[in-house]
C-alpha cells in the first residue's frame, strides 16, 4: 500500500473553478456543443449505415434550399419559441415545468372551443382577441396544477407537470375522437374546421402566420420584466437563493403559482397560434413534442429571451431538416430530437468549462 | 463523570499500533514548502510544519490565514500544489483520506463528519478498512463501549448522531479516530462549539494524549487556550508561517500581534468590566412571552422564551449551537412560525406576521449564514444591495425598478460601509468573507433600525472586519437600537451586551447583567446547569 | 358487473399487476439506489426506452430473450453513463442533464429501432410455473406464476434491502447520498461510487424497458414506455427510499394498468381516453400523498440528493 504512496510524484488535471464565466466563453461554448453534437450524431448516423454527410447535406438543403423551407423554418419556431420562453421564464425560478407539452395542447383546446361553440359567428377583431385569451388561459391553468400542488403540498412540479402532459394529450384525443368530432370528415380525427375570421393572417402565401409576432412581442415583453421590473428582480432571487427571497419577506407561493401560470399561458398560446394559424381546427398529434424541445430551447439560450428566439429557430431549422429526411429519404425524422438532446448534453459538458479551469498541478 | 482520558499507560492501550514514547522528540510529521492555491487565491504559501511525538502543537493565525487548509493538506483531503510530507521519517503522497488513515492521521473537523441519520457504530465501521460484507455493528459497538468506558468519553455506540449534542459528537470523532489506529491527531479549531468547562475538559484530555505518545495539533484562534495547552505553537499569517515558540516564550499580546501584523488593541478580548456608555434607556423594544417554536425535524427547538429588550440596549444569547439559536432569531424576524406564546415590537403584536411586515416595523436581521440566506452569491452587488428596499421608491416606480437609482443606491452602500470591490457589477460571491458581511450589515443597518436581531456577525471574518463590524453594533446601541446579539463566542457578547441570556435546549437557562458576568456560570448554564451551587463540574 | 369481485377476476387482476408492475419496479429500483447514492436521474424514461428497444433488438438479433435482456442491462448502463459523466464527473445540472438523457433516448431509440418496429421477438420472457410454490393457493397465482424476469425482479427487492440496510457496501452507499464530505473523510471514494451507482441504476432501468419489450408489450414501438420511466421516478419517493416499499408502488401501478384493461373488456361505460389518464392521474396523487407524508414524518430524501460533490470546491 505505502509502495504505491511512496511512488514518485505524478502530474495530474484538476478541475479549478472560475468565479464568472466571460461571454466570449459562453458563446463559444453553445456553438461548440452545436458542432460537437453534430459529430457526434454523424458517427451514429455513419454507424447506422448512413452516410453522414449526405443526411446534414440534405437536412440544410431541406430548411434552408428554398423560400418553403425558410418559411417553414420559420413556422416550426412560432410554437418552439412561445413554449420555450415558457419555460424559461419557470427554470429562472428554479421551476422545472416540463408539462409544456400539455399546456400547448390545453392552450389548443381552449382556443378551439372558442372559436367552434363560444364565438363561431363574432368577426375577426373580436374572435382572434378572445381566441388568444382563451389559449392564454387554457394553458394558464393547466400550468396552475403543477404550480399549486408544488406551493401548497411540496409536490416536485417535474413529476406532476409532466404526468398532466398524458393527460392533455388523450383529453385532446377524447376530443377528436368523441364529442367534438366532425361528422363530416372521415379518416384523420379532427374537430370541423374553425370559422375563417379565426384564422390567424399570413405572410403573404406562405405559411408564416402571425403567431410569429406573438412569440416575438412575449420575447421582448418577458425581457423587460425580467430586467426592468420589480416581479422579475423577485424572481431571479428566488432562483438564485429561495432563503434570501423568504427572508426579504418575498411572496413566494403567491410567485410560484404565478411563474407557472405564465409559463403554461406562453404554451398554451403556442397552442392556440397551432390552431389559429396552420390547421384550423384541433387534431391528433397537434405537437410533435415541442413542449419537450421547448427545454432545449430555454436552457441553450441560456435562459434569456433573446437566447430563445435564436435557438428556437436554430432547433426549428433542425426540425424541418429532419422532417425532409423523413419524406426525401424515408428517414425517421426522429434524428432530430437525437441530435437535440445530443447538443444539451454537450452544452452540459462544455458549460463545466466556462465555470472551471482545467489546471495541471503536481501531486 | 470527573474522571477524564487518558490516565492509563502507553502498555495498555487497546490500539492496535500503539504510539510511540515520547522519548526524543521525534517528529511525527514533517511538512516541507507546501503551496496550495484556489483560483487566485493563495492559502498555502511555501509552508514548512512539523509536529513531534508526545508534543501539542497549536496552529494558530486568522481566519483565512491557511490553517484548516494546511491540515486538510495532512488529512489527504487537498492535494498540495507543490511540497512534501513525511511521516515518521517516511516521504508521503497522500491521494485521498484513506491515506492519510492508513498512516495513522485522524482529523476532527470543525464541522463534524458524522452522518446524522446513523449510529455511531455505523459511522464507525464506514471509516474501517476491512474487507467482508456484513457490518458487524454489533462486535464494533462492543468494542466501542470499552473503548469509551476506558477512556471514559461516555459515547453510546447504538446512539443516532442526530440526537447527540455537539459535545458528544466531538467525542464521538475522537473515540472513532483512537478505534480506527490514529497516532496524529488533528483539531481544527474544536472549541469554537463547546461549554468552558467542556473546553477546559477537552484541553486536559489533549494534553493526556500527548503525555501518552500521540502527536497532536491544536489549531485555535483563541489565545489564552493556546498558551495554557500547547508545547510549541506556530504563528500563520496569509498563508505563511511567520513564528514558531513556546507559550512561556511568548504572551497573548505578541501571538495577536504576530497573528494580524499589527497592533490591536480590541483583539485580546476587551474587559467584561469596561464601563460602557449610558444610553437613554426607552420601553421595551422587543418582548418574547412563553415563545415556542419548532425545529427543522419538527421537535420543539423553543419552550416558552421570556424575553426583553429595551432601546439602547444589547441583549446577548449564549450557548452551544443547536440550543435554538437560528430558530430563535427566525421566529422574531418572521421566517419560522411561532406555535406558542407572543412576540411583541415596540408594544405592537407581531406574532406571527410575515417577514416583510416586520422588516418595515424596523427590524433588521443580520443572519447565521449570510450566504445562504442573507445575500445572492450568484447575483450582482446591485441585486444584493437592493434586497430590502426594492419595492419602495426612490428605486422604483409602478412594477418598474429605476437602474440608474439602484446603481446610485448600491454606489452609496458600497462607498459607506468601505466593501472593497471592483464595481457593483462583480457577482458577490467573488467577495471576500469580510466584505460580503460589510455589505450585509450596510444594508441592514441604513434603515436606523430600532431592533437589530444579530446572530454570529463576525463569524469567519477576519479581524479587521470584526472589528469594524463591532464598532458598527456599538454606534447603533448608542443610537438607541435594541439589539439581540447570538453568538457563540462568549468574549464577543462581554465585549458587546450589556446582559446575556443563555439557552440551552430552547429554553432560556437565566440572564446575568454582563458586568456582574463570571465564565463558569455562564459555561455551567450552557451545559444546562441552572444554579450556582450546582457542584457537578461537566467534564469532556 | 357481478362478475367483476368474483376471487378468480380479483386474483387474475392482482396477477397481471406483478406482471404488468415488474417494469415499473426494475425502473424503480434503479432510480432507488442512484438517489440513494445522491444523484437525481431524470433520465429514467429514456433510458427505459432504450432498453426496450436492445431487449428487443437482441433477441431479435440472437433468438434468445436471455441476450436480449442483457443487451437492454448494456444499454442502460451505456446511456446512464452520460449522466454519469456529466453529474459526478462534470458536475453539470443534474435535472437537466437528466431531462437532456430522456430527449436524447427517445429520439435515439426511435431512430435506430426504425426497422423493428411491430416485429414479434422469435422469443420471450414465458410464464414459469415455480413447483410446489405455485400450488399455493391464492398467492401460488399471483406470484409464482409468473416468468423468469418477475422473478428476478422480486430476488432483486430481497437482495437489494439486504444490500443497503445490512452491509457496508451499502453502508457506504447511503453515506455518500446523505453526506459525502463524512463519507469521504472516511476514505470513501464518493465520485467514483457515485458514477457505479448511476449506472447500475441505468442498466437495471433498461432491465425494466426489456421486461416490456420481451415481457408483457412483447415487440418495439416508439415511445412504447408511455411515461412507465417517469412514473418511476415518482414511486421512489413512494417508497421513502426502500426497495420493499418500491415493490409495493410498483405493483399497485401494475393493478391500476392491469384493472384498465380488464375494465375495458368488461365494457365500463367510461372512454378509453379516460381510463389511459388512471396511471398517470394516480402518480400525481401518488406524489402528493407521499410527499406530504414524507414532510410530516420527517423521512426525506438523501440528504445530498441533487447536490454535486467537489472536494476541493471553495467560493
Amino acid at each position: 500500500m505505502s509502495n504505491r504512496l511512496t511512488g514518485s510524484p505524478a502530474h495530474r488535471l484538476r478541475l479549478e473553478r472560475v468565479p464568472s464565466p466571460s461571454r466570449g466563453a459562453t458563446a463559444l461554448v453553445t456553438v461548440l456543443s452545436f458542432a460537437l453534437a453534430l459529430l457526434a450524431g454523424g458517427i451514429v448516423l455513419a454507424l447506422a449505415g448512413e452516410n453522414p454527410i449526405a443526411v446534414y447535406l440534405a437536412m440544410v438543403k431541406g430548411a434552408f434550399g428554398d423560400r418553403n423551407g425558410v418559411a417553414e423554418v420559420l413556422v416550426k419556431t412560432t410554437p418552439l419559441l412561445l413554449t420555450g420562453l415558457g419555460v424559461a421564464v419557470a427554470f429562472r425560478m428554479q421551476l422545472w415545468n416540463i408539462g409544456a407539452e400539455g399546456q400547448l395542447y390545453w392552450g389548443a383546446i381552449f382556443a378551439t372551443g372558442v372559436g367552434l361553440f363560444v364565438l363561431p359567428a363574432a368577426p375577426g377583431w373580436v374572435l382572434v382577441p378572445a381566441m388568444i385569451a382563451a389559449g392564454l388561459l387554457g394553458g394558464g391553468l393547466w400550468g396552475l396544477i403543477p404550480g399549486a400542488l408544488r406551493a401548497w403540498f411540496g409536490a416536485s412540479e417535474i413529476i406532476t407537470s409532466l404526468m398532466l402532459n398524458y393527460v392533455a394529450i388523450l383529453f385532446s384525443e377524447y376530443l377528436v375522437h368523441g364529442p367534438w368530432r366532425d361528422p363530416g370528415a372521415f379518416g384523420f380525427p379532427g374537430t370541423p374546421p374553425l370559422p375563417a375570421a379565426g384564422w390567424l393572417p399570413n405572410l403573404g402565401t406562405t405559411r408564416i402566420h402571425l403567431g410569429l409576432l406573438f412569440g416575438l412581442i412575449a420575447a421582448l415583453l418577458l425581457w423587460i420584466m425580467l430586467r426592468r421590473t420589480r416581479w422579475g428582480y423577485e424572481i431571479g432571487v428566488m432562483g438564485e437563493n429561495p432563503r434570501a427571497a423568504l427572508y426579504a419577506g418575498m411572496p413566494t407561493k403567491r410567485t410560484i403559482l404565478l411563474v407557472m401560470a405564465l409559463s403554461g399561458a406562453l404554451a398554451g398560446l403556442a397552442g392556440m397560434s397551432e390552431v389559429a394559424g396552420i390547421g384550423h381546427q384541433l387534431q391528433r398529434n397537434l405537437s410533435p413534442g415541442y413542449g419537450y424541445a421547448a427545454i432545449i430551447v430555454a436552457w441553450l439560450g441560456r435562459l434569456h429571451p433573446f437566447g430563445a428566439v435564436l435557438v428556437a429557430f436554430l432547433l426549428a431549422a433542425l426540425t424541418v431538416g429532419g422532417d425532409q429526411l423523413q419524406m426525401n429519404l424515408g428517414l425517421p425524422a426522429a434524428i432530430a430530437p437525437m441530435l437535440q438532446g445530443a447538443i444539451l448534453f454537450f452544452l452540459l459538458g462544455g458549460e463545466v468549462l466556462t465555470r472551471y479551469r482545467l489546471t495541471r498541478v503536481i501531486g | 463523570m470527573s474522571q477524564h482520558l487518558i490516565t492509563s499507560s502507553p502498555s495498555s492501550s487497546p490500539i492496535t499500533s500503539s504510539p510511540q514514547h515520547p522519548s526524543t522528540h521525534r517528529p511525527a510529521i514533517a511538512m516541507r514548502d507546501i503551496s496550495k492555491r484556489f483560483g487566485t487565491v493563495i492559502a498555502n504559501d511555501r509552508i514548512t510544519f512539523d509536529a513531534s511525538w508526545g508534543e501539542v502543537h497549536a496552529l494558530v493565525g486568522e481566519n483565512g490565514a491557511g490553517k484548516s487548509t494546511l491540515m486538510s493538506i495532512l488529512a489527504g483531503l487537498y492535494r498540495p500544489d507543490s511540497g512534501a510530507v513525511e511521516i515518521d521519517g517516511q516521504p508521503v503522497h497522500f491521494r485521498s483520506p484513506r491515506d492519510a488513515i492508513g498512516h495513522g492521521i485522524g482529523m476532527v473537523y470543525q464541522h463534524f463528519m458524522l452522518v446524522e441519520p446513523f449510529s455511531v457504530a455505523e459511522n464507525v465501521v464506514l471509516g474501517e478498512r476491512r474487507s467482508g460484507v456484513n457490518l458487524e455493528t454489533a462486535r464494533v459497538a462492543r468494542e466501542l463501549t470499552a473503548l469509551s468506558e476506558k477512556y471514559a468519553l461516555g459515547v453510546d455506540p447504538q446512539a443516532k448522531i442526530w440526537q447527540l449534542s455537539v459535545g458528544e459528537q466531538q467525542r464521538v470523532e475522537i473515540l472513532r479516530l483512537l478505534y480506527l489506529g490514529a497516532r496524529i491527531l488533528v483539531f481544527d479549531e474544536p472549541t469554537a462549539v463547546l461549554t468552558p468547562q467542556e473546553t477546559h475538559g477537552l484541553l486536559r484530555n489533549l494534553r493526556g494524549m500527548a503525555g501518552q505518545g500521540f502527536s497532536v495539533v491544536f489549531i485555535s484562534h483563541k489565545l489564552d487556550e493556546v498558551q495554557e495547552v500547547a508545547d510549541r505553537i506556530s504563528v500563520l499569517r496569509r498563508g505563511q508561517i511567520v513564528a514558531t515558540t513556546t507559550p512561556a516564550a511568548t504572551d497573548r499580546r505578541t501571538l495577536a500581534r504576530m497573528m494580524v501584523g499589527r497592533e490591536l488593541a480590541d483583539f485580546v478580548a476587551r474587559p467584561a468590566d469596561e464601563p460602557r456608555a449610558e444610553v437613554d434607556r426607552g420601553g421595551a423594544m422587543l418582548e418574547l412571552r412563553g415563545l415556542s417554536a419548532l425545529g427543522e425535524k419538527g421537535l420543539p427547538a423553543l419552550r416558552e422564551i421570556d424575553l426583553e429588550i429595551r432601546s439602547g440596549e444589547t441583549l446577548g444569547i449564549a450557548g452551544v449551537a443547536g440550543n435554538g439559536q437560528r430558530e430563535l432569531a427566525e421566529t422574531v424576524t418572521g421566517l419560522r412560525p411561532v406555535t406558542a406564546g407572543t412576540v411583541r415590537i415596540d408594544g405592537k403584536a407581531m406574532t406571527n406576521r410575515p417577514a416583510a411586515e416586520i422588516t418595515r416595523a424596523g427590524v433588521a436581521h443580520i443572519p447565521e449564514d449570510r450566504l445562504a440566506t442573507g445575500l445572492i452569491g450568484g447575483m450582482d452587488l446591485s441585486a444584493n444591495a437592493i434586497l430590502r428596499d426594492y419595492g419602495q421608491p426612490p428605486l422604483c416606480h409602478g412594477p418598474f425598478l429605476l437602474t440608474r437609482a439602484v446603481s446610485a443606491f448600491t454606489d452609496r452602500l458600497l462607498t459607506a460601509n468601505d466593501v472593497k470591490a471592483p464595481g457593483r457589477w462583480t457577482k458577490l460571491r467573488t467577495l471576500s468573507g469580510g466584505n460580503q458581511q460589510k455589505l450585509l450589515l450596510g444594508r441592514e443597518l441604513a434603515g436606523e433600525p430600532r431592533l437589530i436581531v444579530a446572530v454570529h456577525p463576525t463569524r469567519g471574518v477576519d479581524v479587521g472586519a470584526t472589528e469594524a463590524i463591532h464598532d458598527a453594533l456599538r454606534a447603533q446601541r448608542a443610537r438607541g437600537a435594541a439589539t439581540l446579539l447570538i453568538s457563540e463566542d462568549l468574549d464577543e457578547l462581554l465585549a458587546l451586551a450589556d446582559r446575556i441570556a443563555v439557552l440551552f435546549a430552547g429554553r432560556i437557562m437565566g440572564t446575568i447583567p454582563t458586568a456582574s458576568a463570571d465564565r463558569e456560570q455562564i459555561g455551567l448554564m450552557m451545559a444546562g446547569i441552572e444554579s450556582r451551587e450546582a457542584e457537578v463540574v461537566m467534564d469532556v | 358487473m357481478s362478475d367483476f369481485l368474483t376471487p378468480t377476476f380479483v386474483i387474475s387482476v392482482l396477477a397481471a399487476a406483478v406482471a404488468a408492475g415488474t417494469a415499473i419496479l426494475f425502473a424503480c429500483l434503479g432510480e432507488l439506489i442512484t438517489e440513494r447514492a445522491g444523484v437525481l436521474n431524470l433520465g429514467i424514461e429514456g433510458i427505459m426506452l432504450m432498453g426496450a428497444l436492445a431487449g428487443a433488438g437482441g433477441c431479435i438479433w440472437s433468438g434468445s430473450a436471455w441476450v436480449g435482456a442483457g443487451a437492454a442491462l448494456l444499454a442502460g448502463a451505456a446511456m446512464a453513463a452520460i449522466h454519469a459523466l456529466l453529474c459526478v464527473g462534470l458536475r453539470a445540472n443534474q435535472v437537466v442533464s437528466g431531462l437532456a438523457l430522456t430527449i436524447f433516448g427517445t429520439g435515439l431509440s426511435a431512430f435506430l429501432g426504425r426497422d423493428i418496429v411491430g416485429m414479434p421477438p422469435p422469443s420471450s420472457f414465458r410464464r414459469i410455473d415455480i413447483p410446489f410454490l405455485a400450488e399455493i393457493p391464492i398467492l401460488g397465482r399471483i406470484l409464482f406464476q409468473q416468468s423468469a424476469l418477475v422473478y428476478v425482479s422480486i430476488a432483486l427487492v430481497v437482495f437489494l434491502w439486504w444490500y443497503i440496510f445490512r452491509t457496508r457496501a451499502g453502508l457506504r452507499l447511503r453515506a455518500i447520498g446523505e453526506r459525502p464530505e463524512a463519507a469521504d473523510a472516511m476514505g470513501v471514494d464518493v465520485a467514483r461510487l457515485r458514477a457505479l451507482y448511476v449506472v447500475m441504476g441505468g442498466a437495471l432501468a433498461g432491465l425494466g424497458g426489456a421486461a416490456l419489450s420481451l415481457g408483457t408489450n412483447p415487440g418495439w414501438t416508439e415511445g412504447m414506455t408511455a411515461g412507465r420511466g417517469w412514473i418511476a421516478v415518482a414511486l421512489v419517493i413512494f417508497a421513502a427510499w426502500n426497495p420493499a416499499r418500491a415493490a409495493a408502488g410498483a405493483y399497485l401501478f401494475g393493478g391500476v394498468e392491469a384493472g384498465q384493461f380488464r375494465l375495458q373488456t368488461a365494457g365500463v361505460d367510461l372512454s378509453p381516453f379516460f381510463l389511459s389518464m388512471l396511471p398517470y392521474l394516480f402518480t400525481i396523487l401518488v406524489l402528493v400523498l407521499s410527499t406530504r407524508e414524507a414532510t410530516r414524518r420527517a423521512l426525506g430524501a438523501p440528504a445530498a440528493l441533487g447536490r454535486a460533490y467537489m472536494r476541493e470546491d471553495r467560493g
